[in-house]
Order: structure tokens, then C-alpha cells, then sequence
């Protein structure tokens, strides 16, 4: 802001405040003594369709509880910014408040998480308070998608079973969590035609020993073999290397009804797991995967 | 009594038409609007009763329900009351010729585009400045042939001073329209579509520049221009103090229109911005309970009324939720305050205790003492109806705002609570969970309060079917029950 518009703001708000207690005492009438009966307190002879006004002084604790507002509001913009560019005297910022904040919880929590940033996650899920505090982290970074108990939901894989998209071990869960996973199916439709998604759709359901239309997978095959077999398998078992799921196994990311099987090949899917370095330390991240890879353990 | 009425001929041929329109709106909107509340509410309980119906979502609800309930039924509301006023407190008809009645229909107007417009999704998705443009360009028109109605009859008044309920008419009139003109201000792509014209955080501090003061000068301003008309009118009582009256209408207007960054604390608001609009919040204590203690005193010597006319006592309890939410709305502009407070249901009960104890009860208060005023009966089809309802809408409201504190507090102790190894306490959904058994008390609430408006339609109905008998009734005259 340049010194312009911070005069601007320091003489509208001077002249507002100011105006304010100008206005508040120059109506300031001595108060009626105790002895005047309230009927005859002066009126101001107006009279507007039968109201009438009196002309009461302002009430004394009314007035000193402007005063004292106004008091609080100047020193309190000596204090903290307010006016333009001073800064206050205090020199506050927002952003000084939150970084002393953070700095505090992390002088106070770290060393509780770096206890454990040297066992291996295999040691840890035996540990109770390793695990409660790791269950901690999991409902308050990872819950909203996967769900407290872990199992998921419509687009978020279960973490409780002993499927995994891209693996299942300590140090691949570690990978997923640090660098975060993008999933993408492509859209297919377009390559395939409607009769085309229909059919490859007839394949995936004979592919994981489901009732399908014979003819139709049989057509399908040859097109699996051609658009999907190169993440999927030639035996459509998947590929960890990729995340490309496994579609004999019966579990259905994205739903596995026969209108949903065809939408994802059709419009294909994106799947979006955010990467947690940016957000957590490494010390937590170590936490986390211990509790992911407990879960598909407690099964 | 002396007067300063210059001339000593009789009374001038009121306009009594264009009152009576917005006055049965008011309760035909009042209903409609608190009808899509109770819904939306129920909808924050049983989530399955938007049916999969876009256009039945809370999300499209919700801007309908404040539109509804805020210009609808509180604009009805206003443009009955500054309509009555003026022209007797000025002893002269309207000003205006057919923009008078322009100003009805196009308001008209503008609230069934805004019912239609809003379930459809369109929407600019600026809080209480959800219609689109062309919307827009109404509600400017209409506003303009307000202000020329309004202060065309304010300039061939008969009195020779300008009676305080006019003061704060004219003020909500005049800072309504800039700020209608400021935040809407946008770039049209299409019929129904349009970009702000500012962007980010500009956009953000504009957009509570106008919310904020839609609240001070539309909720505030306006209905204290009814309070000092219908509460002196209907207690027969003086105002207790002319020079109050000066010091914190003035004070009230010059500070209001620095509150919005209350709004936006902790947020990319710069530091100072966010300093000055608390610093300023907290000034506007004073001058809001001016208006407060002016209606309250105007009651001494009159305070047995409030033993049987319960219209009074609509009045005086709408004046004490109005000291209420102004007291509890600097409070909450504390940033420490603001950082338990900010988003969650302790916001939804402050702005209720304001719509529903302060805005609603004064309207109904003003209806009970108008109906049988502009239709010539001697008094409301049933005292005993309005008395059932000032308990309807008092009980309703007392349910609302308190269910509405226990779960914001709980909601900010909650999403504010830390285990030893520094992680939260609860997750999100928990304190929705927690949450549940005010979303039932609210309900409640509402519902009891909706009843309620449909008991005072079933009076004015009555009333101006007049099964009471006619009767003159001059403007003078106190009203007594």
C-alpha cells in the first residue's frame, strides 16, 4: 500500500471515531437531578401524527460505555495494525501468531513422533502407543476418504483387505504416502464404440467368473487383448507396477454393476491420492504406514 | 399539545392502497419464507428429503429461504411501514404517481424471479446477492422509484421538522442502493450468467462490505424506522429522548459501514483491514442499543400495557432480541471470539435471534397495530390469537437461538480440541454427530414459529373479513386494546 491510500485510511478513520465522540459530546446534557419527576422532562414540541418527543438527556451509563469503546478501539489500533501502513506497536501479524503457534506444538510434539522414526514398521504395529497415536494421525489425515475403520468407499480403496493397487508392503505403502498416486484409466468409448464397451465389459465379467453373455465376451476378448491388456494383463490380473487393478478378483473400485463396469470403460477413471510430504513430516508419514499395513494384518 | 403541522387543514388523503399490498405480503411472503426454512432445516436431519431433486437441494434452498425471508417478507415488511409513515408523519399523500405502484409490483416481481431462478441453480453465489444480473437490474429500478417516492413525499411535507423514523428510512433507502450498485457490479457472459467485476479477496471484502451492511442498514436502519413509528404509536407514549435519538442515528450510520472485515477474519484479508473492521464492530455497540433504550424508555409510564395488549409486547420483546444480537454481534467480531465462533452454528443462532426475535417480531407487532388501521376496524378479529402467538414466536425463537449456541460451541470446542500427541481430538463428522440433537430443538423451534404465522394470517383474514365492526379510526388517536 503506498503512503497515499495509508494517509487515506488513517484520516477517514481518525475523522470517523473523532466525529463519533464529537457528536456524543456535544449532546451530553447534564442529567435530570433524582427529584425531577419523569412527566416533566422536557419535550421538544414536535409533534408527528399524535407522537410526541421527549428530550431526555443521554443515560450515564449509555454514554460511558461509548466512551469506553471508543477508548478500547484507539488503543487498540496503537496496538496492533489497523491504521494503513503502521504496523502497531506490538508488531502483530496473523501470520506471526500462527508460525509462533506452529513453532510451540513442534518444540512440544516432534520429539514424541522421532521416538519412533528408527523402528521398523514391522516392530511398531506391536507397540499399543506407537499405534494409538498412528490411529490418531489416520482419523485426522486419512479418514475422510478411506474412512475411519479404513474399508473405503465408492472411489477410495479399501486399506483393511489384502488387495493393494500398487502393493502391499511397508515400503511401497511408504511410496503411496510420501509421493501420492495418480490412477488414471483412459476413456475408452471413443476407440471402442457402444457395442464395443458392452462387449469388453461381457469380458471383465467372464474374466472374474461372473454370469456374462458367451458370444459377447468372446468379441470382447480380442479387444481387451488390443486396448486394455497392457495395464490390465493378458490374464487381466492387474498390474502394481501401474495401479492397475486386478479384475478377477471381484473387488470393484468403482462399483462393479454391469452400468458401472461400462461407464468406467467408456468415460474411463482418475483417480487421485495426494501426496502426504507436503503436509506431514517424515516422522508421521513412518507412523501412518505402520498403521496401514496393520490394518490389512488385523483382518 | 402544541403541533408544527404548517397548515391547519384537515388531513390529506393518504395513500392507504399501496400499504395494505405490502402489508398482506408481508404475511404471504413471512410464510412462504419461514415454510422453506422449517424444510431446509428438516433437511439438515433427514438429508434423503431433497428427494435427489436438484432443485429441492439445501444448497438451493438455503439462498432462497434468506432471499425469501429477507426481502420478501422483511422488504414487504419495510415497504409498508416506510410507506405508512411517511405519508403521516409528513401529512402528505405519496409522491410518485404510478411509480408507487411500480414499486410494488416490480418488488413483486423480483421476489418470483428470485423463487424461480434460485431452485434452477442459477445463481452469482454471493451470499443475500444470489440473483443474476437482469434480477438486478430490477431491483435497481424499483429501488430507484422507491427513493423518488420516499423523498418526493418527504419533500412536500406539511410538518416542518423530519421525523426520526424518517431519518433512518432515508438512510436504509440511500446506503441500500450503493451498496446494491457496489457488489453487483459484474460482467453478463450470458442471460443467466455473469462474473463479479472484483476478484479474490477484493471480491470477498466487497461482497461482506454489502452483507454486513445488508444486515445494518436493510435489518437494522429500516426496522428501527418501524420501531420508532408503531412503538410510541402503539404504547401512546413519547419518545423518551430526542437527542439520543440524533447521537446514535448519526453514530449507528457513519460506523456500520466499516463492520464487514468482521466477517473475514484469519482469512488473506490484510491484518489491518481485519483490525479496523472489529475495532469498528465494537464502536456500534453503543449506537445500537441507543435505538434499544429509545424504545424501551418510551414505554415508562406505560409499562401496565404490557398486561394486556400483547401487540406491545411483541414490540418491546423484539427490542430486547434486538439488544440481544447487538451486543452479542461485537462480541463476536473479537477475533479470539471470532476463531471459536467462525463457522459454525453459533453464527446460524445470532443471525435468527436478529431475523427471527428482532426483524420478525417487530413486523408482526407493526401488522397487529396496521391491519385494522388501514382497513377501519376497531381492533385485530382476536386479542387472544395474538396473544398465542407472541408465545408461539417467542418460545420458537428462545428454542432456535439456544439450540443453535450449545451446538456452535460445542462445534468450536470440538474442531479446537487436541490429544497429548498434538492431533485432533475429534474428526469432523463427529461433530456433526454431536450436533444432531439441536438440529431437532431448531426444528422444533421453527416450526412453533411458523405455526405461529399461520395463526396471525388466520386473524388478518378474519380481521379484514370483518366480522368487527367499522369504525374510524384517526391518526391521532392512541391505539389501546
Amino acid at each position: 500500500m503506498n503512503t497515499f491510500w495509508s494517509i487515506w485510511i488513517i484520516v477517514f478513520t481518525a475523522i470517523t471515531i473523532a466525529g463519533c465522540t464529537w457528536l456524543l459530546f456535544a449532546n451530553r446534557k447534564v442529567e435530570v437531578s433524582d427529584d425531577t419527576k419523569e412527566g416533566e422532562s422536557p419535550k421538544t414540541g414536535h409533534v408527528y401524527d399524535g407522537i410526541e418527543e421527549y428530550d431526555n438527556p443521554l443515560p450515564g451509563w449509555w454514554f460511558k460505555m461509548f466512551v469506553g469503546t471508543v477508548v478500547f478501539g484507539v488503543i487498540y489500533l496503537v496496538l496492533y495494525p489497523g491504521l494503513g501502513n503502521f504496523g502497531g506497536v506490538l508488531g502483530w501479524t496473523q501470520v506471526g501468531q500462527w508460525e509462533e503457534e506452529v513453532a510451540e506444538a513442534e518444540a512440544k510434539y516432534a520429539p514424541l513422533y522421532e521416538q519412533y522414526s528408527e523402528t521398523p514398521v514391522e516392530e511398531l504395529i506391536a507397540n499399543p502407543e506407537a499405534m494409538k497415536m498412528s490411529r490418531r494421525l489416520f482419523n485426522n489425515n486419512c479418514a475422510v476418504c478411506h474412512g475411519s475403520d479404513g474399508r473405503g468407499s465408492y472411489g477410495f480403496p479399501n486399506l483393511a483387505d489384502s488387495d493393494w493397487l500398487y502393493g502391499g508392503s511397508a515400503e511401497d505403502i511408504k511410496t503411496t504416502l510420501v509421493n501420492g498416486r495418480q490412477g488414471a484409466m483412459p476413456a475408452l468409448g471413443g476407440a471402442l464404440g457402444e457395442d464395443g464397451v458392452d462387449n469388453v465389459a461381457e469380458y471383465v465379467f467372464k474374466l472374474s467368473g461372473r454370469e456374462h453373455d458367451a458370444k459377447k465376451a468372446e468379441a470382447g476378448g480380442q479387444l481387451f487383448a488390443t486396448y486394455c491388456a497392457a495395464c490390465h494383463g493378458a490374464d487381466g490380473t492387474g498390474n502394481k507396477m501401474l495401479g492397475a487393478p486386478n479384475l478377477t478378483d471381484g473387488i470393484w473400485l468403482y462399483g462393479g454393476s454391469p452400468t458401472l463396469v461400462r461407464h468406467t470403460i467408456r468415460n474411463g477413471r482418475n483417480g487421485n491420492m495426494p501426496a502426504q510430504a507436503d503436509k506431514l513430516k517424515a516422522e508421521k508419514i513412518h507412523l501412518l504406514t505402520a498403521y496401514v499395513y496393520s490394518l490389512s494384518k488385523n483382518q | 399539545m402544541s403541533s408544527n403541522v404548517a397548515s391547519t387543514g384537515g388531513q390529506p388523503e393518504y395513500n392507504i392502497r399501496v400499504v395494505k399490498q405490502f402489508a398482506i405480503m408481508t404475511v404471504v411472503w413471512g410464510i412462504v419464507g419461514m415454510l422453506v426454512g422449517v424444510f431446509i432445516a428438516a433437511e439438515l436431519i433427514w438429508p434423503g428429503l431433497n428427494f435427489n431433486q436438484p432443485w429441492l437441494h439445501f444448497g438451493r434452498l438455503r439462498p432462497l429461504h434468506t432471499n425469501a425471508v429477507i426481502f420478501a417478507f422483511g422488504g414487504s415488511a419495510l415497504f409498508a411501514a416506510a410507506y405508512h409513515v411517511v405519508q403521516r408523519t409528513c401529512q402528505a399523500r405519496l409522491f410518485g404517481g404510478w411509480l408507487i405502484g411500480f414499486t410494488f409490483w416490480g418488488w413483486q416481481a423480483v421476489i418470483v424471479a428470485a423463487a424461480i431462478t434460485l431452485p434452477l441453480g442459477l445463481t452469482t453465489s454471493k451470499e443475500y446477492a444470489e440473483l443474476e444480473w437482469p434480477i438486478d437490474i430490477l431491483i435497481t429500478l424499483v429501488w430507484v422509484s422507491f427513493a423518488v417516492v420516499f423523498f418526493g413525499t418527504i419533500m412536500k411535507r406539511r410538518t416542518k421538522h423530519i421525523y426520526v423514523a424518517n431519518w433512518f428510512f432515508g438512510a436504509f433507502i440511500i446506503t441500500i442502493a450503493v451498496l446494491h450498485l457496489g457488489n453487483s457490479a459484474a460482467i453478463p457472459v450470458t442471460a443467466f450468467k455473469s462474473y463479479s467485476a472484483y476478484a479474490g479477496t477484493i471480491d470477498a471484502m466487497v461482497q461482506w462490505w454489502y452483507g454486513h451492511n445488508a444486515v445494518g442498514f436493510f435489518l437494522t436502519a429500516g426496522f428501527l424506522g418501524m420501531m420508532y413509528y408503531f412503538v410510541p404509536k402503539q404504547a401512546g407514549r413519547p419518545i423518551y429522548s430526542y437527542r439520543l435519538s440524533i447521537v446514535h442515528f448519526w453514530a449507528l450510520i457513519a460506523v456500520y459501514i466499516w463492520a464487514g472485515p468482521h466477517h473475514l477474519h484469519y482469512s488473506a484479508l490484510p491484518d489491518w483491514v481485519q483490525s479496523l473492521g472489529m475495532v469498528m464492530s465494537l464502536i456500534l455497540l453503543a449506537p445500537s442499543w441507543g435505538g434499544m433504550i429509545n424504545g424501551m424508555m418510551t414505554l415508562s409510564g406505560a409499562w401496565h400495557k404490557l398486561r394486556y395488549d400483547p401487540t406491545l409486547r411483541f414490540l418491546v420483546v423484539s427490542l430486547s432480541f434486538y439488544g440481544m444480537s447487538t451486543f452479542e454481534g461485537p462480541m463476536m467480531s473479537i477475533k479470539t471470539v471470532n476463531a471459536l465462533s467462525h463457522n459454525t452454528d453459533w453464527t446460524i443462532g445470532h443471525v435468527h435471534s436478529g431475523a427471527l426475535g428482532w426483524v420478525a417480531m417487530i413486523s408482526i407487532g407493526m401488522l397487529y397495530h396496521l391491519i385494522p388501521v388501514l382497513y377501519q376496524r376497531a381492533q385485530m378479529y382476536s386479542v387472544k390469537l395474538i396473544n398465542l402467538h407472541f408465545w408461539m414466536s417467542t418460545i420458537g425463537t428462545v428454542l432456535y437461538i439456544a439450540s443453535m449456541w450449545v451446538n456452535g460451541i460445542a462445534q468450536g470446542l470440538m474442531w479446537r480440541a487436541f490429544n497429548t500427541d498434538g492431533t485432533l481430538t475429534y474428526s469432523f463428522v463427529e461433530s456433526i454427530e454431536a450436533s444432531y440433537p439441536g438440529y431437532y430443538v431448531r426444528l422444533l423451534g421453527g416450526v412453533i414459529f411458523f405455526a405461529g404465522m399461520l395463526v396471525m394470517a388466520y386473524n388478518v383474514w378474519r380481521t379484514i373479513r370483518g366480522d368487527v365492526q367499522r369504525q374510524e379510526v384517526t391518526a391521532a388517536e392512541p391505539r389501546t386494546v
